[in-house]
């Protein structure tokens, strides 16, 4: 038995200083030899795992590393990449002001439609699993299916139509509210608020159906147990059973609309126009769309690239954390 | 008693509560539905309903014309409008199979199987969701042009199977099947291929539906964009890519782009409420229970 014990931890507690890492490097062949019969123990996991990660490192890992790299060069598509070193970076910060708007409306942006949209698809889903099966999937249906049905937000177009044809324009003038109708897209004042509305529209997504599978995999005996053990209304059943319960869903919902909210792009390119009057509605994905398919400057994209992931990886870390605390 | 209060399942509510959220759900779920109440009512408006002041959402006289408009168009197209949904089938369904076969294979191992290598390789799946497409286009497009798939099926077929978002799926839901289940099967002599397929995939059966509801849903509304990149012969494009054309056609078409939008909306809906039922009926009986 203790054979066994000591096989499968050689290397004993870290030991510090000159001594310890002596220790380790002698150590180190029997490590190595630790992982590979390790590996060799788990063949089948590998061969499970082979196909997807074959298929994801050619088309996923290897564009994100090579427009890493490229981040640090200049490239027109035409010419070799040249190496320009952190002149890209610098350039966003320092020269291009268009950037920093972009980067003040995807932050305002984010920190709107991010919460919001995040709290309402679990809200929702929650809602919804207490109703009786076929009220609950006509309700899933009414408010999913903005999300599922492809570019149908071009609908808002017609509804915030400049004109008195609009049917906003037309409510409000019928009403007295407005005597001539509102340029609701080309008005900066407006864009910004229209695109949030829209994409809180269309945010009760991925993350909104994976809630709703979760939730029906949640024990139901640990309601029971709950009650008996004190839980005295639905916010405490909510925090101390369902939401630990969710974790795993919860951080895939998190993941998912951090990501949406602040990649928006497409809605703000169809429904307002590229670029927007004063730049009232550019993102940075906008502003990447501009230099990687208009300018064909990829060294430059790349960069912007890299930047709003920084963003997004920051956000996630502290998104963890705060989900760590749930049902403390 | 005990069952009873199971089957009750309204342990702690109180109706004023009750009242109020239901109120809210109720008025968001309208505000959700006018813009496809809108969508639908347009479809089967006449002309001059179409153009009239003020606007209505609701059609009064409602007629197919704009359907039977969009058939004339499509006849006049030299590839037959029957090769563009056979592609459109054929990379949907194909897409979604692989993918969904794929990714979960993918995602058993690194929810259950402890092996070296296994963070290390789900952390990169977790920050690649967090690339953003847009600049990866151009690597990828070089990468398909270097492996000979432009203007073949293998093009849009090949990443969608690797897509980040369902090997996520899968794994956050593997990782509540209670361990004591897998290692009875281990100890009754089953292989990890066996116990993956025959054990670990029906219990997540919810998942996986879910999974399929979202790969339909891109391969048929990315369509468009991908098969607009990779692929130039007509024969090969899809049926939303041949939409998006009559879309572009202007104000004469007014009428047909409404039939258009709704039968580009109808499709993923449809997927939708028939992976729906399925979902739900698969709650309780999914085993996860330990």
């Amino acid at each position: 038995m203790k054979q066994t014990v000591m096989n499968l931890n050689p290397i004993g507690p870290p030991e510090t200083g000159r001594h310890g890492r002596v220790a380790a490097l002698r150590a180190l062949p029997a490590r190595i030899g630790r992982v590979f019969r390790e590996m060799k123990k788990n063949k089948h996991a590998y061969a499970l795992i082979a196909p997807y990660f074959l298929i994801f490192g050619t088309f996923t890992v290897f564009p994100v590393l090579m427009s890493l790299a490229l981040s640090f060069t200049s490239f027109n598509m035409l010419e070799p990449p040249k190496w320009v070193g952190w002149h890209n970076y610098a350039r966003l910060f320092v020269q291009d002001d268009i950037f920093l708007i972009a980067l003040k409306n995807t932050l305002l942006f984010a920190l709107i439609t991010g919460p919001i949209s995040y709290m309402a698809c679990f809200l929702f889903a929650w809602l919804i699993n207490e109703l009786p099966p076929k009220l609950r999937a006509l309700l899933t249906l009414i408010l999913y299916a903005p999300s599922i049905s492809g570019n149908t937000y071009l609908i808002w177009q017609t509804l915030f139509a400049s004109d008195s044809y609009g049917y906003a324009n037309s409510f409000l003038m019928k009403w007295g509210v407005i005597m001539e109708p509102i340029q609701w897209l080309q008005d900066p004042r407006f864009m910004l608020g229209i695109l949030i509305l829209v994409q809180l529209w269309l945010s009760l997504g991925t993350s909104f159906l994976a809630f709703i599978a979760g939730l029906q995999n949640v024990d139901r005996t640990l309601y029971e147990a709950g009650a008996i053990d004190g839980v005295r209304n639905r916010w405490q059943e909510l925090w101390f059973i369902t939401l630990p319960a969710m974790r795993p869903q919860l951080l895939f919902g998190a993941v998912i609309q951090i990501t949406l909210a602040f990649s928006v792009a497409e809605i703000s390119i169809y429904m307002i126009g590229f670029p927007s009057v004063d730049y009232a509605a550019h993102t940075i994905v906008t502003h990447l769309v501009d230099y990687g398919s208009i300018r064909f400057e990829m060294g430059y994209a790349s960069a912007i690239a890299t930047v709003l992931f920084t963003m997004m990886l920051c956000t996630n870390l502290l998104t963890r954390k705060l989900l760590g605390k749930v049902g403390e | 008693m005990n069952m009873k209060l199971i089957m009750k399942k309204r342990l702690n509510r109180s109706w004023a509560v009750d009242l109020l959220l239901f109120l809210l759900l109720g008025s968001v779920a309208f505000f959700m539905a006018i813009p496809l109440i809108f969508t639908i009512s347009n479809a089967f408006k006449p002309i001059d309903e179409i153009f009239v002041f003020p606007p209505r959402m609701l059609v009064r006289h409602p007629t197919l014309k704009n359907f039977t408009d969009l058939v004339n168009i499509f006849s006049d197209s030299w590839v037959p409008f029957s090769r563009y949904v056979f592609n459109t089938f054929f990379i949907a369904i194909t897409g979604t199979v692989g993918h969904v076969i794929i990714a979960s294979a993918a995602a058993y191992p690194l929810a259950k199987i402890r092996f070296p290598g296994r963070n290390f390789l789900f952390s990169i799946v977790v920050m690649s969701l967090m690339f953003t497409a847009y600049v990866t286009q151009v690597p990828n497009y070089m990468t398909i042009s270097w492996l000979n798939l432009i203007n073949t099926y293998w093009a849009i077929l090949l990443p969608s199977f690797g897509m980040t978002l369902g090997l996520y799926l899968m794994k956050q839901f593997m990782e509540q099947i209670p361990d004591a289940l897998l290692e009875a099967a281990k100890i009754d002599g089953a292989s990890e291929y066996r116990i993956f397929w025959t054990i670990v995939m029906p219990i997540v059966k919810p998942a996986w539906l879910t999974l399929i509801i979202f790969s339909l849903q891109s391969l048929w509304t990315n369509g468009s964009v991908t098969s607009h990149k990779y692929i130039y012969s007509e024969q090969l494009k899809t049926v939303d890519y041949v939409f998006g054309q009559v879309a572009s056609g202007g104000l004469v078409r007014t009428g047909p782009v409404a039939a258009v939008t709704l039968l580009m909306m109808a499709v993923p809906i449809t997927v939708f409420i028939v992976t729906q039922s399925n979902i739900i009926q698969t709650m309780s009986t999914s085993g996860l229970k330990e």
